[in-house]
This record gives structure tokens, C-alpha cells and sequence, in this order.
């Protein structure tokens, strides 16, 4: 248990959350070889609202399924920011939205602000890109799994004919926060 | 080496089928498993198989058992409600012996209860679901890549004794993904029903001189023959207030129970010394196993057992180790289903304690290892 | 020459579990004579049913034979035909079974369209369990669950079948045989799901509690109260009260439900042909 490592996806249900957290495992497990258990928010919760998916990795074989304390902590919206954050552990990461979580809570956690869906909207194009902007800062900012894998398993997913704009959205967040974590 | 996939557990089940030949489902839409039908409406049309979105629960076991009279490998998937629904049919299947799989991924309850949330309170339901009595088989995996292996041994046993085989998980598992391996064709034994060798004139459904488990005839395929939900005898045709019927009933109990070992499976972790048994199936199980390595790390002489095969009950196994160990732990998401029968079993040679849970979320490991230093 | 029965009953299951004075007998015959007429050999037909006194038939017939739950002969009936679709399935069931407990069952294979043809035989009454009152109980009659005259409104199961999308709707009873065999034959014949009511009569549990003082008054009141249908059109409003239509009801053209599953399954196997994979 102890190289456990939790990531929280975390925004409003349309954000395509689920499948960031599905690219993210993917990318661990099927690319990388890290163990990774992938889990969501269902029914109600998952359409619109706050929503969630949660990707917990690990070199062992991992037994419990469930988040136990969050290492990272993504969030899009300020409700989802809100709802969530008191799972982040002491020393974790809470990393947001500048332009839609502008309340931060307080607490034992590592605050990162960015651009991510003013990047997808204005420098990819699509708003609805923002969960890979977010998937490629993850990336960047856990250093967990090598972003080759992550592209990999971004084209895997990604609807057919969307593969460029994908990777161009997911250079930009890994690159976006290479910078920020380097300054 | 076969394919890696990151799938969802009611994916998993969906392959697993594939894998052991399934060409045949029916079903009705039902959170927390309707995955398992969507996975096979994109698969089943492309190799010639049959997808049928019923009207309901109970026409999707009758589906299945219509195909599988026909010679098809079939299945259903369920929950909760669902499954409650689908019993009537199943006793049909039970006491006309047809194989076939169903599915039931569990939700809270009763009635619609926790749709979206994990439970595992219809263990009990499984063993007693249908009126009668009659033998239940009913396998418990726990992990993505079990829920796939765990589906293929279903239809196995399905096939092999001739009667309705239950696979039980939990919505966590149902619903989570991790990486399996599906292994290529061949890896995996895949077994079909013993049919008649004899002519048709000469065959009947329920030969009992044949075994406890008599050839089955496909309809269609020149052995006529007549199938009834009433007791009936080695023909096929009903019989009223017959000794054929007693021991017609035994014969059903002995060929699951008088074949414990074959049916039985289960995963232990240091039980060799151990002084606390967890015994947890599901995502309880998974609690337990990362309880225990906890335990163990602060020098808890502390085990793990945990059932792939719930019913038949590992009885034997588990009164051996009542017979050695301080206390079993039973952590359970209901209110205490199973714990009653390892207690049974113990018969009192050692303390068993349960923890239940249902407010929607698994037992966690910490909770596990907080009764395992209270019983300590 | 006399119709030689033999071939299709199953001797050593008689005597039937009927009462004396039931006309499902020659309803029971009626299928056989019909079925013959057809050359459909045994091993390629099925005959499937629920629960009741109607459901009990296959047991006496040396085809491939199922006799369900109640309510349920449908739904069994059509996982046989989805697994073979190139065989005949038929069912075989009551007032109650089809429209009460299996009506779920009833309406859904009805809108499906699949090849399926559904017999029910339906004598107004819950007969093996005592004389309950069925959805087909004529308002007013006695049965022991409607002991002071049933207040229960009625299905008219051709309508209920032709409204849920069967395309072959009939009628017969159990007192016009030969046109009864015919009508059987248009049934099995028809591609599609294809429902015939045959109108039978029990004494036992319904007759003798409603003014039937003997099954042949229940054969009488079938002779006096039908009218082929295409008299009973014909007629003004006036002269069709209290009497019923009996023939081929309806006749509607819709894609048979195994064709076009099993078209939809050869076009995308053609479909991943053609890409190589």
C-alpha cells in the first residue's frame, strides 16, 4: 500500500471527466505497467453537478479500490472544488481552474493555478478539450506516467478524426505546467 | 500472451462470456449492470449471436432458457430488483436443469434502494431466491481480471452440472477498471453439456441411470422430448406425489454438493499461523487482503480467506479453520447475510465477528484492522 | 378415410387431465389435423406453454415440447425461435395466462412481429385453479372470486393483438371445427407473429355457475353467437349485438423481428469482411 497514489478528476458532469480519468489509467497500466485502479461517480451525480473519477496507482497489486486520501486533486468548478477538497491528504495537491475555482480552500494542501479551459477554449479551439489540457498538466505535475503513454492512450480514446486537436490540447497542458511547477 | 485492456469488471463479464462461447443473451436494463448488456450488443450481432432486450426480467430468463434448450450457450444480467424478478424463471431452470449464467451485480436494497451504490445482500438471495429447494451455485470474484476468469468457470459449471450458475459482484467492482489480460483461445479450458449418445427413441431428459447429471438433448435436433416446471420423472413428464420426486430432489442437491471440491475455489493469504481470520468475498474480500498485510505489519498474526465460490458454502474449510484460529472476521456490505453461515460452520470453536456496512460506500481497511486488534 | 392421429399423440401420456364436457380436445385435434396438412415434421416444430388447463396440451403431443411457468410460454418460446430461427414455434395458452399474468409477454411479442404463432384458448375463466374470473369474464358472470357477478371490464383479444402490432389476427371456436382447422393452418402459415383465439367452453368451473346447464349448451351458444366476419361487417350495428366475428380478423404487413435481426447480423459480419479484421 505504501506507493499508493491517488488522482481525483473532479467538475461538473459533461466535462468528460470520466474519460480523463480512463486515459490517465490506461496510460499507467496499459502502457507503463503501473498498477492502476480507475473508478466514477454514477447515476444523477454523473450528469451535471459535481463529478468525479478517480485513479488510484500503484507498483503493488492494489486491494482497496476506493480513494482513501487524495495525493491530487483536480478541479474545474468551483462546486466540485468545494464538494471534494477535504479528501486531499496533508502535503497533497489541490490543482484548479484559475478562472472557475476562484474561492481556494484552506488547508495542508499544495495549491496550482491554471488557465486550463481558457487554454482549450482559446489556444486549441474547444472548450470541451479542457479535460485533456487537464490530463497532459497531470501528467506533467505528478511526473507519475510517461506522457508518450499518455498520448497513447489519448489517441486510443478519442474519437476518430479529433486525434490532432487531442494531442495538441494535451502538449499544451503538459507543457502549461512544466512551466508553472519550474517557475 | 493474449490482449491487455483496461475494462470495467461488468466489461470483464461481458469478454468472459465471449470467451466461454456465449451466443445468446437477454436482458433488461438495470444500474448498476447494464454495461454487461451494452458490451455484448456492440459484440454479439458481429459473430452471429443473438442480443435480445426483453420486456422484462422475468421473459429475459425465459429467453435464455429457450435458447439454451436449443442448444445455445446463454446468459442474463441483473441487479437488486431485477434479480428478484428473474427467480421465478430461474426455479424453472433449476428444476428442468438448464444451463445457463446470470449475472447479478449488487446494489443496495430492498426495493429500488441504492441504485448506483455497492452491497452484497443478495448473497442470501442467490441460496433462496426461488421457491423449493434445490442446489445453488454462485461464484463471488472480486477483481477486474477474476470477474472475466470467474464468468468463463461460470458457463463451465453451467455446462458441466447441468443446472443455472449465479455470478455475484458488488457495484464497485462491476463498475471499476483495471487491466486485464484475455487470454488467446485455448488458454482457458471451455467445456460444452454431455448430449445423448443413445437414439432418440431410447432418450430421456432425466435418466438418472446416466449420472447425476443425464446427457442433455437440443430441441430441434431430433430428440423430442417434453420439459415441465412440475416434478417429473426420468422421461420428462410430470409425476404427482411420487418417491421419484424425493429422490429426484436429492439427486438435484447431490450433483453441486457431492461435488464441492470440483465447485469450490478460494484465495488464502497467511492463514498458515494465523490467530484472526478475515473471511470477506467481493470488494470486502479486497478490504480484508489490504486489512491483513496492515495487521501483519504490526506483528497481527492475522490471515485472509477469501471465497471465490460462495455457494456451496466452503463449510469444511471454514470449520477447520474455527478449529485452529481465535476469531473469523466477516466484513460484509449488509447487515450480516453470510456471517451466519460462517457462524454456522464455527460452531462456536471460535469467536465470529461481523462488520456491516450500507450506507453505500466498502468497508475499509482501517475498519477491518480496528476489529482485528478489538478480537486480538 | 378417418384422420389417423397416432403419429402425434403421445399414448402412453392419456388420459388427458380434462374434464369430461372441455372442449379442448377438439381444439387439441383440430392442431393436429392442421399441422399434418402442412408436412411440418415433427423434430422442426415446437410447442410451448405456460400454466393453466390450456397449457397442458403439449404433453400429448410428440413434437419438441416445453411447458412453462405461468405466464410465461412466450418469452421461452422466443429464445427457442432466436436460437432456431429456422424452425416453427408455437404456443399454446389461456385467457388468463396470455392476457393476465403473460400479458407483458403478449403485447411485446405482438409489437416485435416475430414468427411466433400464439394460440389461446379461451374459455372466460380460470379453470384449474376453480373458476376465478379472467380478463376475459363476461361482465356480470359468476366465478368464485366475483361471487355476487364480476364487475371486472373485459380484453377482446384480437383487438388487444392487432392494436400491439400482430400482424395476423384470428378467430375461432371450439364448435366451428372445420373452419377451425383452417384457421390454424392461416396462422402457422403466416410470417409473423400471428394470434388466434379459439373460444372454448368450461363447463366445470364457468358453465354450470352461468345458466350452461351442459357442455352442449356451451357448444350451442357458439353455434348461435358467431358470425363469420364477413357477415358480421356486413350486418347493421343492431343485428351484431351480443354476437361475435369469427375468421381472419386482421391481416397487416411489418418486417418479421428474426428476419431482420439476422439480416442486421449478416450485413455487419459482411461490413467487418470487407475491412480485413
Amino acid at each position: 500500500m505504501g506507493d499508493r497514489y491517488e488522482i481525483r478528476f473532479s467538475g461538473s458532469g459533461g466535462q468528460g471527466l470520466i474519460l480523463a480519468g480512463v486515459i490517465f489509467a490506461e496510460a499507467a497500466t496499459i502502457y507503463d505497467e503501473i498498477n492502476a485502479v480507475q473508478s466514477q461517480s454514477y447515476g444523477p451525480e454523473a450528469r451535471g453537478g459535481a463529478s468525479k473519477s478517480e485513479v488510484i496507482l500503484s507498483e503493488n497489486v492494489i486491494d482497496f479500490p476506493k480513494a482513501q486520501g487524495i495525493d491530487l486533486q483536480l478541479s474545474l468548478t468551483q462546486e466540485s472544488c468545494t464538494k471534494y477538497y477535504k479528501d486531499i491528504k496533508p502535503g497533497g495537491i489541490l490543482l484548479v481552474d484559475e478562472d472557475f475555482v476562484r474561492d481556494i480552500p484552506e488547508g495542508d494542501f499544495k495549491v496550482i493555478k491554471l488557465p486550463i479551459i481558457r487554454t482549450a477554449s482559446e489556444r486549441i479551439g474547444k472548450a470541451f478539450v479542457a479535460n485533456i489540457v487537464a490530463t497532459g498538466a497531470i501528467t506533467a505535475i505528478t511526473g507519475k506516467v510517461r506522457i508518450e503513454s499518455v498520448e497513447k492512450a489519448v489517441l486510443s480514446r478519442v474519437p476518430k478524426g479529433t486525434e490532432e486537436m487531442n494531442k495538441k490540447a494535451l502538449m499544451a497542458g503538459y507543457n502549461m505546467a512544466k512551466t508553472k511547477t519550474a517557475a | 500472451m493474449g490482449t491487455l485492456k483496461l475494462l470495467q469488471g461488468n466489461e470483464a463479464c461481458a469478454e468472459g462470456a465471449l470467451y466461454a462461447g456465449c451466443t445468446f443473451f437477454a436482458g433488461y436494463p438495470i444500474t448498476p449492470s447494464t454495461e454487461v448488456a451494452e458490451y455484448l450488443a456492440r459484440r454479439l450481432p458481429l459473430i452471429g449471436g443473438v442480443i435480445l432486450q426483453m420486456e422484462d426480467e422475468i421473459a429475459s430468463v425465459g429467453a435464455i432458457i429457450g435458447a439454451s434448450l436449443a442448444g445455445k450457450k446463454a446468459m442474463t444480467a441483473t441487479s437488486g430488483p431485477g434479480f428478484s424478478l428473474k427467480q421465478e424463471n430461474i426455479g424453472f431452470g433449476m428444476i428442468c436443469e438448464v444451463p445457463i449464467v446470470v449475472i447479478d451485480v449488487m446494489r443496495g436494497g430492498p426495493s429500488t434502494g441504492v441504485p448506483t451504490g455497492p452491497s452484497q445482500s443478495d448473497i442470501m438471495q442467490c441460496k433462496w431466491g426461488t421457491h423449493g429447494d434445490h442446489p445453488v451455485i454462485c461464484l463471488t470474484p472480486a477483481y477486474v481480471q477474476e470477474i472475466f476468469s470467474e464468468t468463463v468457470r461460470a458457463f463451465n459449471l453451467a455446462e458441466r452440472y447441468r443446472t443455472p450458475v449465479f455470478v455475484a459482484y458488488d457495484e464497485i467492482v462491476g463498475h471499476m477498471r483495471e487491466r486485464i489480460e484475455i487470454p488467446d483461445k485455448g488458454v482457458l479450458p471451455v467445456e460444452n453439456r454431455r448430449r445423448p449418445t443413445c437414439s432418440p427413441s431410447e432418450y430421456m431428459p432425466f435418466d438418472d441411470t446416466q449420472g447425476d447429471v443425464p446427457p442433455i438433448a437440443d430441441f430441434f435436433s431430433g430428440y423430442r422430448q417434453h420439459i415441465t416446471g412440475l416434478n417429473h420423472a426420468a422421461d420428462g413428464f410430470p409425476v404427482n406425489a411420487s418417491p421419484r420426486i424425493h429422490t429426484d430432489e436429492l439427486r438435484l442437491l447431490r450433483k453441486v454438493e457431492g461435488n464441492r471440491k470440483d465447485i469450490i475455489r478460494y484465495e488464502t493469504v497467511m492463514l498458515e499461523d494465523a490467530e484472526i481470520v478475515v473471511f470477506g468475498y467481493g470488494v470486502s474480500g479486497r478490504s480484508g487482503k489490504s486489512a491483513v498485510e496492515l495487521a501483519r505489519a504490526e506483528g497481527i498474526k492475522a490471515g485472509l480467506f477469501r471465497p471465490l465460490t460462495i455457494w456451496p458454502f466452503p463449510a469444511e474449510e471454514v470449520a477447520e479453520l474455527a478449529s485452529r484460529v481465535k476469531a473469523i472476521i466477516v466484513p460484509e456490505l449488509s447487515l450480516g447475510q453470510i456471517v451466519l453461515e460462517v457462524e454456522r460452520c464455527a460452531k462456536g470453536r471460535c469467536e465470529v465477528e461481523g462488520i456491516f456496512r450500507v450506507d453505500g460506500d466498502p468497508i475499509t481497511p482501517d475498519q477491518i484492522l480496528e476489529k482485528i486488534k478489538e478480537v486480538g | 378415410m378417418a384422420f389417423n392421429y397416432d403419429p402425434y399423440i403421445r399414448s402412453g401420456k392419456l388420459p388427458h387431465i380434462w374434464c369430461p364436457g372441455c372442449t379442448f380436445g377438439i381444439v387439441f385435434k383440430s392442431l393436429l389435423r392442421a399441422v399434418d396438412s402442412m408436412q411440418i415434421p415433427k423434430d422442426d416444430i415446437a410447442l410451448v406453454s405456460g400454466i393453466g388447463c390450456a397449457s397442458r396440451l403439449p404433453g400429448y403431443v410428440d413434437w419438441n415440447t416445453l411447458h412453462t411457468a405461468h405466464g410465461r410460454a412466450i418469452p421461452f418460446a422466443t429464445g427457442l425461435k432466436m436460437a432456431r430461427p429456422d424452425k416453427k414455434v408455437l404456443v399454446v395458452s389461456g385467457d388468463g395466462d396470455a392476457t393476465a399474468i403473460g400479458g407483458n409477454h403478449f403485447i411485446h411479442a405482438c409489437r416485435r412481429n416475430i414468427d411466433i404463432t400464439v394460440i389461446v384458448l379461451n374459455n372466460f375463466i380460470y379453470g384449474m385453479t376453480g373458476g376465478q374470473h379472467s380478463p376475459t369474464t363476461p361482465v356480470g358472470h359468476m366465478a368464485t372470486t366475483m361471487p355476487f357477478g364480476n364487475v371486472d371490464p373485459t380484453f377482446n383479444i384480437p383487438a388487444l393483438a392487432k392494436g400491439a402490432g400482430a400482424t395476423w389476427v384470428g378467430r375461432g371456436t371450439a364448435y366451428h371445427v372445420p373452419a377451425l382447422d383452417k384457421l390454424i393452418v392461416g396462422a402457422v402459415e403466416h410470417k409473423g407473429l400471428s394470434v388466434l383465439e379459439i373460444i372454448n367452453g368450461c363447463p366445470t368451473t364457468h358453465g354450470r355457475r352461468n345458466k350452461f346447464r351442459t357442455p352442449t349448451d356451451m357448444l350451442l351458444w357458439m353455434k348461435e353467437t358467431a358470425l363469420p366476419v364477413s357477415a358480421f361487417e356486413k350486418f347493421p350495428a343492431e343485428k351484431t349485438v351480443g354476437k361475435f366475428p369469427i375468421g381472419v380478423l386482421y391481416k397487416g404487413e411489418a418486417k418479421e423481428y428474426s428476419e431482420t435481426y439476422f439480416a442486421m447480423v449478416e450485413h455487419l459480419q459482411k461490413k467487418q469482411e470487407g475491412r480485413g479484421d
